[in-house]
């Protein structure tokens, strides 16, 4: 156990002499799939609530695919599958793109995390109290500045633990990037475990390193909802 | 017949090459693999919430510590884990036992796994759900004259499924599209099949959709039904006109 700790330790945390590994390559997967996901969430939640069918309806059946599959579909599908069509291959910079294990799990990894924040998102607009649409409404609020002001600002801070949940879930989902040859914690975990034959030991510290950044992201939410949602306790 | 029929349509592009037996074989052990550990996981939830309920200071604990522990770990890393090392484990107590050598199906292994870890979401769900059952209830069957085991089950239970739905269909979601990751661990499903039919026919792209298609419809298919269990559960509640 110590002498795998001794060797591992700088895999399993942040290089192996030549490319970030283990816990950094997570949390870079993590933080880029969560930015691109949320970005493009808020748009498409907008979308979602949208009282016209044909731009509501779009959104709805992507959600639908990304949230009725499971996500190692989706990531096979992004880095083994569409490689092997050679329509793909043929194009200079689709092949660079998709020839790289990195890009094919983020944009995999941001597709369905953003296909569940959308969902989020769009059940915090929907349930917002009407009264203050109207009033701002009242007040000459009008299209994109009353999203800004006042239904955006809202509605995030209301889905705050709906997002931390489904942050949580998207570390815990980071874990079949190994998959696409992406050295993560887990990837880190598996060659150790294959190099020494230490089964228990590699995967249980694997184990307790996603415990801890768990742990780590819980209390910070719990920090974040204290923050913006003061507003929803008790009064004191 | 099917191929026949596709040629027939002019579809012939989406003929499943001779593949569909894998692809059937392969959606069968992908269904069975979750109903069973559905069954496992239902089954150590119920036992886990009772603990976590129940007056003992160290059943709680250990029922505190086992869904803590499981629920903050990746199911990936957990299935490994416990599939790797159950195997460690068994061998050096039939050797301690001097008994002979058993080798842990794929299939059962599985199933303990996902039971095991899925388990722990469940104990959530049902905790919050006995919960939510008005204490008066249990009280009047008391009153009556009820056994532990008959309040349990003539009482409570059935107040708490309304309650426990929604987490069980969430719970049977999550789980379904975690039993993808078996085949990284050597099982024969939906996935494994797909990528081998994909392989051998130099056509990965168009099988790894067929195989998420399906999934699609196995997850539509339970909204369906757990849609209409909670209509079941949710006869004489009374709901605000929308």
């Amino acid at each position: 156990m110590i002498e795998l700790l001794q060797q591992y330790w700088r895999d399993f945390l942040y290089t192996d002499g030549t490319h970030i590994t283990g816990l950094a390559m997570t949390m870079w997967l993590l933080t880029a799939s969560l930015a691109i996901g949320f970005v493009a969430s808020i748009p498409l939640s907008i979308a979602r609530v949208s009282p016209r069918f044909w731009i509501r309806w779009p959104v709805q059946f992507y959600t639908y695919l990304f949230r009725g599959t499971p996500l190692y579909i989706q990531l096979l599908i992004c880095y083994t599958g569409i490689y092997s069509l050679a329509a793909v291959r043929e194009q200079p910079l689709l092949d660079s793109f998709f020839r790289d294990a990195m890009n094919c799990t983020i944009l995999a990894f941001a597709l369905n995390t953003c296909a569940y924040t959308t969902e989020i998102f769009a059940g915090a607009i929907r349930s917002m109290n009407h009264g203050e649409v109207e009033a701002a409404k009242a007040y000459g609020l009008r299209g994109w500045k009353l999203y800004a002001y006042i239904i955006m600002p809202s509605a995030l801070r209301r889905s705050l633990p709906y997002y931390s949940n489904e942050v949580i879930l998207m570390l815990h989902s980071t874990t079949v990037a190994f998959t696409a040859t992406v050295p993560d914690v887990l990837k880190v975990a598996r060659d150790a475990n294959s190099a020494t034959f230490l089964t228990f030991q590699s995967f249980g510290i694997a184990a307790l390193i996603y415990l801890c950044v768990t742990f780590a992201l819980v209390g910070l939410f719990r920090l974040a909802e204290r923050r913006w949602l003061a507003f929803l306790g008790p009064t004191h | 017949m099917f191929e026949d029929l596709l040629q027939f349509l002019g579809l012939s592009a989406f003929s499943l090459k001779g593949f569909g037996p894998l692809l059937l074989q392969g959606t069968w052990m992908t269904i069975k693999l979750s109903f069973m550990s559905l069954l496992v996981s239902v089954g150590l939830g119920l036992l886990g919430a009772s603990a976590k309920l129940s007056p003992m200071r160290p059943l709680r604990l250990i029922a505190q510590a086992y869904t803590t522990l499981i629920r903050g770990v990746p199911d990936l890393v957990l299935m490994l884990l416990i599939f790797y090392s159950l195997q460690t484990w068994l061998t050096t107590l039939t050797d301690y036992l001097e008994w002979e050598y058993i080798e842990i199906d794929p299939f059962a292994a599985g199933v303990i796994t996902l039971g095991f870890i899925y388990g722990a979401y469940f104990t959530e769900t049902f905790r919050g759900a006995i919960l939510a059952v008005p204490r008066g209830q249990v009280e009047a069957a008391t009153a009556y004259g009820l056994k532990r085991m008959q309040r349990f089950r003539f009482v409570v239970f059935p107040q708490m499924m309304r309650f426990a739905l929604p987490g069980i269909g969430n719970n049977w979601m999550v789980m379904l599209k975690a039993t993808a990751l078996v085949s990284i661990i050597g099982l024969a499903d939906l996935v494994k099949a797909a990528q081998d039919a994909g392989k051998s026919s130099y056509q990965l792209f168009y099988f790894l959709m067929v195989a998420a298609f399906i999934y699609l419809l196995i997850t539509s298919a339970s909204n369906i039904a757990l849609r209409w269990l909670e209509r079941r559960y949710n006869v004489g509640t009374r709901e605000a006109i929308r």
